[in-house]
C-alpha cells in the first residue's frame, strides 16, 4: 500500500490500548472477531460507522498501556487504511510497523484536521493532504530500516526474506 | 560522551563499543517473555517464519497469568495453545498453574532474570526488571514471535531521563507512591520512547519490592525500560534466588540526560491517582471529599508482593472491611502465597473479612475476579486507571498503595493508615 485516502475519526490525547480493545475481549485473538469491538470504550459508534479506507486521527500519546498487538490489529481489521497522531507511545508504535498498519506522526496534521474531513496520505512522502480543507502537512518519514518492514508488509516477511 | 546504563548493556549486547540515543540496533536477547493473552498471537506468527523452532529452549518464558485459572472456554483454547507450543519445543520454563504466579512478580523470583540481561516480553510491565539492573521492555506479539525464532530484536538507543533519590521515605510511604509521585510530576508520556535512570543514596532505603513495584510502572510514564542501580540488596537478592551468571552496568560520569529530577523521599506523602489516568495523582492531604467505594484491590504484578501483603496486613490486623465492601487479596506467586500463609497473613486478611485468590492478574485488566459495575469505585494497587480498564465505561479506578488500599478497605472511602 503505497497511500491511502478516507474519511477521519478523530480522537484526543492518550488514547490507550483498554478504550481501543477493552480486555474483556481479549479471550479471542481473531482479526475480525477484535474488530467488532474496535474503539469501543471511547466511541460506540466507530464500528457502525467505519469504512474500508478511513483515517483515524489523533492527538498525543496514541495506543499507550498495555502492549496488547490486538490494538493495532482491530484497528487494521476494521478497515482502518492509516492513523496519524502527535504522537504515539512506543509499544504500539512497533506494534503497528511489525503488522504492517501504516501510521505517521504529525502534530501539524494532528492540529489541522477535523474529525469527517477528507484526508489522503502518501506513504513514500509522508505527505498528508486534507482534501475538505485544502491543507497539507509533512509527516514525519520513517528511518530506513523501518521502511524495509513496512515495505516487506510486516515483521515476519521481513524476516522470511532476509533467510 | 559518555553512555547511560541503559545504553552501555544495549551496546554489549549489539557488540558494540559504544551507542547513542537515536542509533538503530540489533541486540541479542537473554529471554524472551510471553502470557496467555500475547503468546498465541506469537505463536501464529513464528508459524509463518521459515524456522525451525525456538532460538533456545532455556531463554523463553511462557506464564499463562492473565485469564487463568481459565476464566472460560476461548480462554481455555488460548491456554492450551500456548500450553501445546511449550511441550512442542520444550520450553523449560513454561509454567502451569499450580506452579505459576503473575509472570513479572514470577520470573525474578525463579532467577531468570538478572543484572545485564536484555529481556523482552509481549507484555507492558516487563520493564519491571529494570529494578534488578537488567535493561527489560515491553513488546508486541511480533516482537514477541521474531525473539523466539532468532534470539534478537531491534531496538532504537533510548535518550534518558535521571531521577535522583535521595533521602527515606516516611512510614507508609512506598515504592508506590514514590512512582505514582514521578508520574503525577511528568505525565503519562513525561518519559515517552526514553529510559528512566533511578540513581542516588536514596536507593539504599528501599526494599528491593519497592523498586520492582518503580521500574514496573515506567511505562506508565510512556518510558522505554525503568532501571536501578545494581547495590548490595540487588546482588543479595540474585544471589538467592537464582544460579544465572549476572553482570553489572554502571552509568558513565559524563553520560547524557534528557533531563534530571532530583526527589527528596522523605517530603513525599502517600499518593492516589484519580481516574482516568496514572498522572492524575494527589496526596492523599489534598483529598478533600469523601470518596465512598465499592471495592478493593491488593495485589497485580505492581504491588502483589510480599512486602505489599505484610504492609496490607499490618494495616487489617485486629480490624474488619467496612460493611458492602470487597476486598480482594492475590499473592502475586504460589511462592508469596505460601510464605503469607506461613507469616499468618492469610489468616489475617481473612478474619478482616477479604477474600484471598490464587495469583491472577485478572481483576487489573477487567477480566474477572472483581469486575466493577456502573458506577462502581475501586482503590485499588494494580497500574492503570483508564475507562472501563476494570469493568464498566462508567466505573472508576483510584491506584494506590497496599497501605493506602488496606486503610480504605476498612474505612469505606478513601483513607490513609
Amino acid at each position: 500500500m503505497k497511500s491511502a485516502k478516507g474519511t477521519v475519526f478523530k480522537y484526543g490525547d492518550n488514547v490507550d490500548t483498554d478504550v481501543i480493545i477493552p480486555a474483556r475481549y481479549l479471550n479471542s485473538s481473531d482479526p475480525a472477531e477484535l474488530a467488532l469491538h474496535c474503539m469501543e470504550d471511547i466511541d460506540k459508534e466507530f464500528v457502525h460507522r467505519v469504512k474500508a479506507g478511513d483515517i483515524i486521527v489523533a492527538d498525543k500519546n496514541f495506543g499507550c498501556g498495555s502492549s496488547r498487538e490486538h490494538a493495532p490489529i482491530a484497528i487494521k481489521a476494521a478497515g482502518v487504511s492509516c492513523v496519524i497522531a502527535e504522537t504515539f507511545a512506543r509499544i504500539f508504535y512497533r506494534n503497528a510497523i511489525n503488522i504492517g498498519l501504516p501510521i505517521i506522526e504529525c502534530p501539524e496534521a494532528s492540529r489541522g484536521i477535523e474529525a469527517g474531513d477528507e484526508v489522503e496520505v502518501d506513504f513514500d512522502s509522508g505527505v498528508i493532504k486534507n482534501v475538505t480543507k485544502g491543507t497539507q502537512f509533512q509527516g514525519q518519514a520513517f528511518p530506513e530500516f523501518m521502511q524495509k518492514i513496512i515495505a516487506a508488509e510486516g515483521l515476519v516477511n521481513y524476516i522470511n526474506q532476509k533467510k | 560522551m559518555g553512555m547511560t546504563m541503559t545504553q552501555k548493556i544495549l551496546a554489549a549486547h549489539a557488540g558494540l563499543e559504544k551507542v547513542e540515543a537515536g542509533q538503530l540496533i540489533e541486540a541479542d536477547l537473554d529471554l524472551v517473555l510471553g502470557n496467555d493473552i500475547t503468546s498465541p498471537v506469537a505463536i501464529k506468527e513464528m508459524e509463518k517464519m521459515n524456522v525451525n523452532g525456538v532460538f533456545h529452549k532455556d531463554k523463553i518464558a511462557l506464564v499463562p497469568d492473565h485469564f487463568v485459572p481459565n476464566k472460560d472456554i476461548k480462554s481455555a483454547e488460548h491456554c492450551k495453545c500456548v500450553r501445546e507450543f511449550a511441550y512442542r519445543n520444550e520450553i523449560t520454563n513454561y509454567f502451569e498453574v499450580g506452579e505459576m504466579g503473575i509472570e513479572h512478580a514470577l520470573l525474578p523470583e525463579k532467577g531468570l532474570t538478572v543484572a545485564g540481561d536484555v529481556i523482552i516480553g509481549a507484555d507492558s510491565h516487563t520493564c519491571t526488571y529494570g529494578a534488578l539492573g537488567a535493561f527489560s521492555t515491553g513488546v508486541g506479539s511480533t516482537d514477541m514471535a521474531a525473539g523466539m525464532a532468532t534470539g534478537k530484536a531491534w531496538f532504537k538507543v533510548p535518550g534518558a531521563i535521571k531521577f535522583n533519590l535521595v533521602g527515606k521515605p516516611a512510614p507508609w510511604v512506598s515504592g508506590k507512591d514514590i512512582i505514582l509521585h514521578i508520574i503525577g510530576m511528568i505525565g503519562v508520556d513525561g518519559a515517552l520512547y526514553k529510559s528512566m535512570e533511578f540513581a542516588g543514596e536514596g536507593i539504599r532505603n528501599l526494599t528491593m519490592d519497592d523498586r520492582f513495584t518503580i521500574a514496573n510502572m515506567a511505562i506508565e510514564a510512556g518510558g522505554k525500560n525503568g532501571i536501578f542501580p545494581v547495590d548490595d540488596a540487588a546482588v543479595a537478592y540474585m544471589k538467592e534466588h537464582s544460579q544465572k551468571e549476572y553482570t553489572i552496568y554502571e552509568a558513565d560520569e559524563d553520560a547524557v540526560y534528557d533531563e534530571e529530577y532530583t526527589i527528596d523521599l522523605g517530603a513525599l506523602r502517600p499518593t492516589v491517582a484519580f481516574p482516568h489516568l496514572p498522572e492524575n495523582t494527589k496526596t492523599v492531604d489534598e483529598i478533600e471529599e469523601d470518596l465512598r467505594i465499592d471495592q478493593v484491590v491488593i495485589g497485580s504484578c505492581t504491588n502483589g508482593r510480599l512486602d505489599d501483603l505484610r504492609i496490607a496486613a499490618k494495616v487489617l490486623a485486629g480490624k474488619h472491611v467496612a460493611k458492602g465492601i470487597r476486598c480482594i487479596v492475590i499473592p502475586a506467586t504460589q511462592a508469596i502465597y505460601m510464605q503469607a500463609m506461613e507469616e499468618g497473613l492469610l489468616k489475617t486478611f481473612i478474619e478482616a473479612g477479604a477474600v484471598v485468590s490464587t495469583p491472577t492478574c485478572g481483576p487489573c485488566l477487567g477480566g474477572y475476579m472483581g469486575i466493577l459495575a456502573e458506577g462502581e469505585r475501586c482503590v485499588s494497587t494494580t497500574n492503570r486507571n483508564f475507562v472501563g480498564r476494570m469493568g464498566h465505561v462508567n466505573s472508576e479506578i483510584y491506584l494506590a498503595s497496599p497501605a493506602v488500599a488496606a486503610a480504605s478497605a476498612v474505612a469505606g472511602k478513601i483513607a490513609c493508615p
